[in-house]
């Protein structure tokens, strides 16, 4: 090892020192491994301002809302009492990608962050297909400075409480707000700005569709009473508001598109936290070891990333008082490391399980892996046996209708086809969230909006069923009904407002 | 965001790094005070129950506050328990397939996989953090104050307003009217430049006459017309642009306000019969008081006063530590508040505020002089006078004595105080902001 290379031995960091790492380490990920990222922003921030970056979802800017005034003084308190510590990074998915670095790290920790964040992450926002194909990193930081100054202005012209209220509404609704199978348009401020106001004014004259009163002629009626409006039901609760609604004003109706769009922002990301930070926690791993490897770092500088890696991808079993479910970072590192074992030594159950990927090279199948799957996907494919041993993993069938859980599948030769299933499943959206979709819109009569929940093995909705109909009735301005629907195809009424 | 530029066109991405911990601080800022204005109610419960837990020296720091949670709680739909559901776990030590579990207390399937915890808060947990010094005191003393305060045009007014007063020719140069100063700046171009203006035309006119006469271009009048017109043009161009003369610049001019003065006589009863807790929930009394007055009023003077058998007036340590003690005679203590006035406070230039405490345990032949003394001396000269009567055993002759002034009189007012939880409603009770 040439002690020339060495970067430093201090572990204060300073402005000179982090660009030394990021260049070396952004070598590394470029050209010895092909990493394909955005440019980086690396901002350096207090304590206080990593706080406020919480409080906003993590978004560098945000329009004004009380709840993330609650976020903030509630994360205050906890930081504060020492009852939780930050997180060392936030990274946005933006064109350039901004990191956020806290001043209080170590100079072993920024670099660690630099690694993590802007190589893995920001490759994997570049190269996944979900992000490409549900966000915009160019345009996601102008359209949030439009929605901004357009919430701000709406404040202004009609009053920060009626403003709040819609606000409060569309919220509640924020994870319904999602076309599943349809490619978003892109954002672009300028056109943004240009189509708002073309969008108002057309939009108004569209919505009349319930409001049309020209008698049509009897059979026509005979028709539509059969007739559902939509004619198939959907499942983005609140783009079908925003176009449908009949008393909204323009402005709201662009407010409801705001909340809409920002929570399409964060759609992928709740659907690839395992491979995402998996992926990031891997590249940090390697990108660092390499450093290392190649004299850029020293021993101790080496042992403090280690051991706040091994924090990191800690999993307690189930039956520690620490356990809170399984930890991506722990299962998505540990299922990276695996393919790339299984590319590079391969033993027979792997040659028997993952024909196609045993023995090619690692990083190319690393990357296929990393663009085209989400966490569910990702799981049921790659998922190893020798995972599931290691992990212990074990699956438990909890059915209300019987007194006891009953183990289903365990780490066995059995078990490893159900247990991998089991798990994907876990990370599916759908049975994660409720498949809450519009039914019909009673047209000829009081106007009212049916909603219907799609039951997913007979889980019911939980407690708040009631407040969310009253946002909702806020929205659509008539009745609202909310039925379920169990597998059998029975249809109950569950609330009404 | 100001600094974002697009790296990635110069080829490979680069980073870039910014230090922003100098910029931006308390972005959150407008969050937190719309969230404290949304529960401002629960949050006033909630101090107005800290304020009587407190012990005396520390009413004046910020508070930990809490809201029922499911107030704050932001409804989202998900799913409740019930139902069917397979969880995977990690760490299996002795199940093997088939195995039947007792379901654990607090609910079927514990874990989703979903790998956090929920942080929103399902159960009936308070939403606690810690308000500041200043938002505690906010709603502390919100909707109070000082009742029939008016305001007084005074000689040597110390509040001066400042207001535009036109135009002047000079200034400081931030203060520099820029359309004023150019407008004038036209008005001396076009004033100073109309001779030669007037003087080209008149050679104008003879030119395009002599050329259409068929004059050469050579001719000698010509050119000497055309040399002169150039001259003449190059003379109004020499023209300043703009001259310190056309400068104007807005002047300002201080306006004396008219200012409220105010007093406040602070009243409190050391003698015998209050024992340690009644001086205890009197002191309280006045620490919120005083707290009050500094924090919405700048200038006020206050005037602390306490008595025994005689009456003395002292500074604030002293009324509020002193431990000395004696019989009571509550109408020296009146007499001196009136001679104070006298000396000190003229009433036509002053708003002169009294608040007594006592428990009213009086000399007996007392109580008719104090009742005589407030009515007839005092409240002529008093915009508010606030009696409360500490922990009384029994209502005794200055109670009533008082009532007969409070019946006389809109602007007395007299409440009792029964124990340490009632200091803080009282107190509010006696200067709640009247409903115009």
């Amino acid at each position: 090892m040439s002690r020339d290379r060495l970067i430093c031995d201090t572990s204060e960091w300073s402005f000179p020192l982090l660009k030394r790492f990021d260049r070396e380490i952004g070598r590394i990920a470029r050209d010895e491994f092909g990493l394909d990222t955005y440019a980086n922003q690396i901002e350096v921030i207090t304590s206080e301002q990593m706080i406020d970056a919480y409080s906003s979802v993590g978004l560098p800017i945000n329009y004004h809302h009380w709840s993330f005034g609650k976020q903030f003084v509630s994360t205050e308190q906890t930081y504060r009492r020492g009852q939780m510590g930050l997180a060392y990074e936030i990274v946005i998915n933006s064109d350039p990608c901004i990191a956020y670095l806290m001043e209080e790290n170590s100079l072993p920790m920024q670099a660690l962050v630099i690694a993590h964040a802007c190589y893995g992450h920001n490759s994997f926002f570049k190269g996944n297909y979900l992000f490409q194909t549900w966000t915009s990193a160019d345009a996601i930081i102008d359209y949030l400075v439009f929605a901004r100054a357009y919430v701000a202005e709406c404040e202004e012209r009609y009053g920060a409480e009626q403003v709040e209220l819609l606000l409060d509404s569309c919220h509640a609704l924020m994870n319904h707000g999602v076309d599943r199978y349809k490619r978003p348009a892109p954002l672009s401020l300028a056109e943004e700005k240009k189509r708002q106001q073309v969008r108002e004014d057309y939009l108004q004259t569209q919505i009349n569709d319930l409001w049309r009163t020209i008698p049509t002629a009897a059979q026509d009626e005979k028709i539509e009473k059969t007739e559902r409006f939509p004619d198939e039901p959907q499942e983005n609760l609140l783009y079908f508001i925003e176009k449908n609604a009949p008393l909204l004003e323009p402005w709201q109706r662009e407010i409801v598109r705001i909340v809409r769009k920002i929570g399409q922002y964060f759609y992928p990301q709740r659907q690839t936290q395992v491979m995402n930070e998996g992926w990031a926690t891997f590249w940090h791993y390697t990108l660092l070891n390499r450093l290392y490897d190649e004299g850029y770092v020293t021993d101790g500088f080496m042992l403090e990333v280690l051991q706040s890696h091994t924090n990191v991808v800690a999993q307690p079993s189930f039956d520690s008082p620490h356990y809170s479910g399984i930890n991506p970072y722990a299962l998505g590192f540990a299922m990276m490391r695996d393919i790339r074992r299984i590319c590079e030594a391969p033993d027979d159950e792997d040659r028997h399980w993952f024909p196609d990927i045993a023995g090619r090279d690692w990083l190319e199948v690393l990357k296929f892996a990393m663009a085209n799957f989400k966490d569910e996907s990702f799981i049921a494919q790659f998922l190893s046996p020798k995972l599931m041993r290691e992990f212990r993993l074990f699956a438990v069938l909890d059915d209300d209708r019987d007194e006891h859980l009953e183990v289903t599948a365990i780490h066995d030769e059995s078990g490893y086809r159900e247990l991998r299933q089991a798990l994907a499943d876990q990370y599916n959206l759908g049975s994660r969230e409720p498949n809450i979709q519009v039914y019909n819109v009673d047209r000829r009569g009081d106007r009212s909006l049916l909603l219907r929940h799609y039951r997913y093995n007979r889980r019911p909705l939980g407690g708040t069923v009631d407040e969310i109909l009253r946002h909702i009735r806020r929205l659509w301005g008539f009745d609202v009904r909310l039925e379920a629907v169990d597998e059998n195809g029975r249809v109950e009424l569950l609330a009404e407002c | 965001m100001g600094l974002r530029r697009r790296l990635t066109e110069i080829g490979r991405p680069m980073s870039h790094f910014i230090d922003r911990r100098v910029s931006a601080k308390r972005k959150s800022a407008v969050n937190r005070q719309r969230f404290l204005k949304r529960y401002k109610t629960q949050l006033k419960q909630s101090v107005a129950d800290a304020v009587n837990r407190r012990s005396i020296v520390d009413t004046d720091a910020g508070e930990r506050v809490n809201i029922p949670s499911r107030d704050v709680s932001e409804p989202v739909f998900r799913h409740g328990q019930g139902g069917t559901r397979e969880g995977v776990h990690p760490g299996n030590k002795e199940f093997v397939t088939g195995d039947q579990l007792q379901r654990p207390p607090g609910g079927a399937g514990s874990g989703s996989g979903d790998g956090k915890a929920s942080d929103s808060g399902e159960g009936d947990d308070d939403f606690v953090f810690e308000l500041s010094r200043e938002e505690y005191l906010d709603l502390l003393f919100d909707d109070l104050e000082l009742p029939n305060l008016v305001r007084n045009q005074l000689v040597g007014a110390t509040e001066f307003k400042t207001v535009r007063a036109g135009y002047s020719a000079d200034g400081a140069p931030s203060n520099i009217d820029v359309v004023r100063s150019l407008k004038g700046a036209i008005a001396r171009r076009t004033a100073l430049g109309s001779p030669y203006r007037g003087r080209i035309r008149e050679l104008e006119e003879e030119l395009t006459a002599l050329l259409q006469d068929g004059a050469a271009e050579d001719d000698a009048r010509v050119a000497e017309l055309r040399e002169e017109i150039s001259k003449l043009r190059v003379r109004i161009a020499s023209l300043p642009f703009i001259d310190t003369f056309d400068l104007r610049y807005k002047s300002f001019a201080k306006q004396p306000e008219p200012t409220s003065k105010a007093v406040m006589f602070c009243v409190m009863d050391v003698s015998g019969s209050m024992d340690e807790e009644r001086k205890s929930l009197a002191k309280r009394f006045f620490l919120l008081l005083h707290m009050f007055l500094q924090r919405n009023y700048d200038k006020i003077d206050v005037v602390f006063i306490r008595h025994h058998t005689t009456a003395m007036e002292v500074d604030e340590h002293e009324f509020f530590y002193s431990r000395e003690t004696g019989g009571t005679v509550v109408s020296s203590a009146l007499n001196l508040v009136y001679d104070v006035i006298r000396d000190r406070y003229d009433s036509s230039g002053w708003n002169i505020y009294t608040a007594q405490a006592s428990d009213g345990d009086n000399w007996e032949s007392d109580s008719p002089v104090c009742r005589d003394l407030v009515a007839e001396k005092l409240m002529p000269l008093m915009r508010y006078f606030a009696y409360v009567e500490i922990m009384p055993r029994h209502h005794q002759a200055l109670w009533y004595a008082y009532q007969e002034v409070d019946a006389l009189e809109t602007n007395f007012a007299m409440q009792q105080i029964d124990g340490p939880e009632d200091v803080y409603a009282v107190f509010r009770s006696l200067f709640q902001r009247q409903q115009a």
